[in-house]
């Protein structure tokens, strides 16, 4: 992979996520030994620095560490120098002189791994800013439907609530798009940020040029709103439900958790509405009951804890490629 | 040296020969001599003979061929952040930089720490400004007290102290009734009551502007509505009152249309625009990511400024309507900072840029790119932001105080914020090549500034 960080997805090509998954692959299988710890990241120091609380993707990135023999360090917001008031410069100054190899970074602020990555010569993964991007995620979830469904080629997939405040929903934009799906994005409008059709195509266009890149179907790599969850729906191979804020509510952006769930609560009778064999999922943690009812969320289609479990195979594999690995079966 | 005291007779006089003067309040675009005595513009011509004035005993001349001669220009919106924030900058150090970018005259804002809602403060401001000696300094007072929006300062006493207008700028007067009381106030002094358009409920959290680059890089949207809300409500103040409302630093195109459809009904409205807002977009917040031609990495907080960088249809209205006059003028709203106030995560940064020094190249960038002419640039500068509050200045009429600008249209150079006299270095301009370049300033006679 000849990139040093991996900030977001809107500058993967199609080839390179491919690469992402095929060497995910090879750390799937590498998770199914009995003894599930390889050494291609030994002597290596990766620090977790999360400014804010998570518990899933820390774990699973510390796990994805530990397996390829990595020395894993966390930092957490409290308890460290940021709680003296460092700015995030000297912060990342210090982990520099501290030498770290690799630094995985969760932070509220869009676009603080962007600074971090400018200031560090460590590898740099984004493990969530504000709610600009979460590319881990995405491709996770790319690697679960890849997984089950095969191409994602003229796929529909459906990404319910509050994509405003969502840098899941922002990252897999781009992976899913870049993988040739079309992406429909289903909330209230207060819940949808204005012009996000147009920053998809404009994006797509400035990043690639106005010939589209090699597999994508043009005509499927966009971008559509809808507000009816409904006819959202229908046809759909994939329905993602996004975690909604309670405190949102304060805001004014909806004027109920029972109208929300009444309109955007993924139902059985929503999710028969999709394609048959549709696969739902939720970034997590789930509000069960609200977005997702939990008939559905532990239902047959359900690959919500599948996600979970690749999200290890597929940070193994971004970490072993970002340390200089090669693709496919190489471990 | 003691600035605008006309009596102050023992100064040498100053002969700028063979420069091309622009005087647009007097319609004067010709190769000419300046003569300057005693602190004021004493002549302007080529003498009876048309070969050039001729230097009194104990003049100092400039050779001014090959450049351009304005009136000294004029800057109706400046942050100065002493009292207060001498980290950012200070009054010699910001008016160090006014007269290193051309400007002989600032109006300061009262967004200072304590505010300018007193005499005593204001009073401080222009002492200082005196003992640092280096460009006119006009004071702008507060609308309310500590800016909180709430009551109203003592106006008529900020006036009689020599506030030539007053402004909340940094924050919205966002309250109607103490905005329309305001501006009734105001009529008891004739003062400009200044506004920074922005209904917080609107731009709530923004940090840059609504819509598709905001939605691409996450970061909260400032929309446009939330200035014209606030500007469609003050013009309707404007015209219930009959007082003077300056709209300050205009974003949009919308804003363009409003003041234009007031202007027709004749409401006493007044509005300038950044340099930042003519000839830069929301774009460069993307960074390089965006085009492949820009200079700085996505979420540079550099971009980052109240109100936000808008889109290329918004810059086209805005220049036209400056052309057109709809915009009266341009305005720096200077804004110097900290680098660590800058080096941070874009929402947590500080807003603003330091612009004394750039402003007139950027204006002249306009100029070359043929959507302005060179005359109007320099009105937009001079004399109509001089009319705007009433100041002294912004002619070279025989008698006016003797700023003048001496520049080099063509010269071109590249922005490198380590050389700036303001202590803010925070402008996205860090790189680029500007071309026009000041080479003298004078302020009351005197040169203050010599590259």
């Amino acid at each position: 992979m000849r990139r040093k960080d991996v900030l977001d997805l809107d500058d993967f090509s199609a080839e390179e996520l491919h690469e992402v998954m095929e060497t995910a692959e090879a750390m799937r299988e590498v998770l199914s030994r009995p003894i599930k710890r390889v050494p291609p990241l030994r002597g290596k120091t990766i620090v977790n620095c999360f400014y804010e609380a998570s518990t899933r993707t820390r774990v699973s990135f510390e796990l994805a560490g530990k397996n390829l023999s990595a020395d894993v360090v966390n930092v957490g917001a409290s308890g460290s120098s940021v709680e003296k008031g460092e700015s995030l410069v000297d912060t990342t100054r210090t982990l520099q002189a501290l030498g770290a190899d690799m630094v995985v970074m969760r932070h509220p602020h869009a676009g603080a791994p962007y600074l971090v990555a400018r200031e560090l010569s460590a590898a740099v993964i984004n493990a969530g800013d504000g709610w600009h991007a979460h590319p881990t995620q995405a491709l996770l979830d790319l690697f679960t439907v890849r997984d089950r469904l095969g191409s994602l080629e003229g796929r529909k997939v459906v990404i319910i609530g509050d994509v405003l405040h969502s840098r899941v929903a922002r990252s897999n934009i781009w992976a899913f798009t870049t993988m040739g799906a079309q992406v429909v994005l289903c909330g209230p409008p207060t819940l949808i940020p204005a012009g996000i059709e147009t920053a998809v195509a404009e994006g797509r266009r400035r990043r690639w040029g106005d010939g589209i890149q090699s597999g994508v179907q043009k005509e499927h790599a966009a971008v559509k709103v809808q507000y009816d969850l409904d006819k959202a729906c229908q046809d759909a191979d994939v329905l993602m439900a996004l975690r909604i804020q309670k405190e949102r509510q304060a805001g004014a952006l909806f004027p109920s958790l029972r109208e929300y769930s009444r309109l955007y609560g993924l139902t059985q009778e929503r999710v028969a509405r999709a394609k048959f064999g549709a696969l739902v999922m939720h970034p997590g943690p789930m509000n069960e009951g609200i977005e997702i009812m939990p008939e559905v969320a532990y239902g047959a289609q359900s690959v919500i804890e599948e996600q979970v479990t690749n999200g290890v195979a597929v940070r193994m594999a971004l970490l072993y490629l970002l340390a200089g690995g090669h693709g496919g079966r190489a471990v | 040296m003691v600035i605008g005291s006309a009596s102050s007779g023992h100064r040498a006089p100053l002969l700028i020969r063979g420069g091309r003067v622009i005087d647009p309040a007097n319609g004067l675009d010709a190769v000419a001599d300046v003569l300057l005595r005693d602190g004021l513009v004493g002549e302007v011509g080529r003498g009876p003979d048309g070969r050039g004035l001729t230097a009194p005993q104990g003049a100092r001349t400039i050779d001014a061929a090959g450049l351009v001669v304005t009136p000294g220009l004029v800057d109706l919106h400046t942050h100065l952040r002493e009292p207060g924030f001498e980290d950012k900058e200070t009054i010699r150090s910001g008016t160090l930089a006014a007269v290193a970018g051309g400007f002989t005259s600032v109006c300061c804002m009262p967004n200072t720490e304590p505010t300018l809602d007193t005499a005593a403060a204001i009073q401080f401001v222009q002492r200082t400004a005196r003992a640092a000696g280096v460009a006119r300094v006009y004071p702008i007072g507060a609308i309310t007290r500590g800016r909180k929006g709430r009551e109203l300062a003592e106006l008529a006493e900020l006036a009689e102290a020599g506030a030539v207008a007053f402004s909340d700028d940094g924050d919205c007067v966002m309250d109607g009734a103490v905005m329309r009381h305001a501006l009734e106030y105001s009529l008891i002094v004739r003062r400009a009551v200044v506004q920074h358009a922005e209904d917080t409920s609107l731009s709530a959290g923004g940090v840059m502007n609504e819509g598709p680059v905001a939605a691409r890089l996450g970061l909260p949207g400032w929309p446009r509505q939330a200035e014209e809300v606030i500007v469609a409500r003050d013009l309707q103040l404007a015209e219930l009152t009959g007082a003077h409302l300056h709209v300050a630093h205009a974003s949009t195109a919308g804003t363009v249309d409003l003041l234009r459809q007031a202007r027709g009904r004749g409401v006493y409205v007044t509005a300038e625009v950044t340099p930042h807002h003519l000839t830069l977009t929301e774009d460069l917040v993307a960074g390089h990511w965006w085009s492949a031609t820009a200079s700085l990495p996505p979420y540079d907080a550099r971009t980052k400024v109240n109100p936000p960088l808008r889109t290329g249809d918004d810059t086209a209205a805005l220049v036209a309507g400056l052309k057109e006059g709809v915009l009266d003028c341009v305005a720096t709203d200077h804004a110097p900072h900290t680098a660590t106030d800058k080096r941070c995560e874009y929402a947590v940064a500080a807003f603003g840029i330091a612009n004394l020094e750039t402003t007139l190249g950027s204006v002249l960038s306009l100029v070359h790119e043929g959507k302005l002419d060179l005359v109007e640039a320099v009105a937009t500068m001079t004399c109509r932001p001089a009319a705007v509050f009433n100041l002294p200045g912004g002619t070279l009429s025989p008698g006016a105080p003797a700023d003048v600008t001496l520049f080099d249209p063509e010269r071109e150079w590249n922005v490198d914020p380590h050389h700036f006299h303001s202590k803010g270095k925070n402008t996205p301009l860090a790189g680029h090549f500007l071309r026009g370049q000041v080479l003298f300033t004078v302020t009351g006679g005197e040169v203050a500034f010599e590259r």
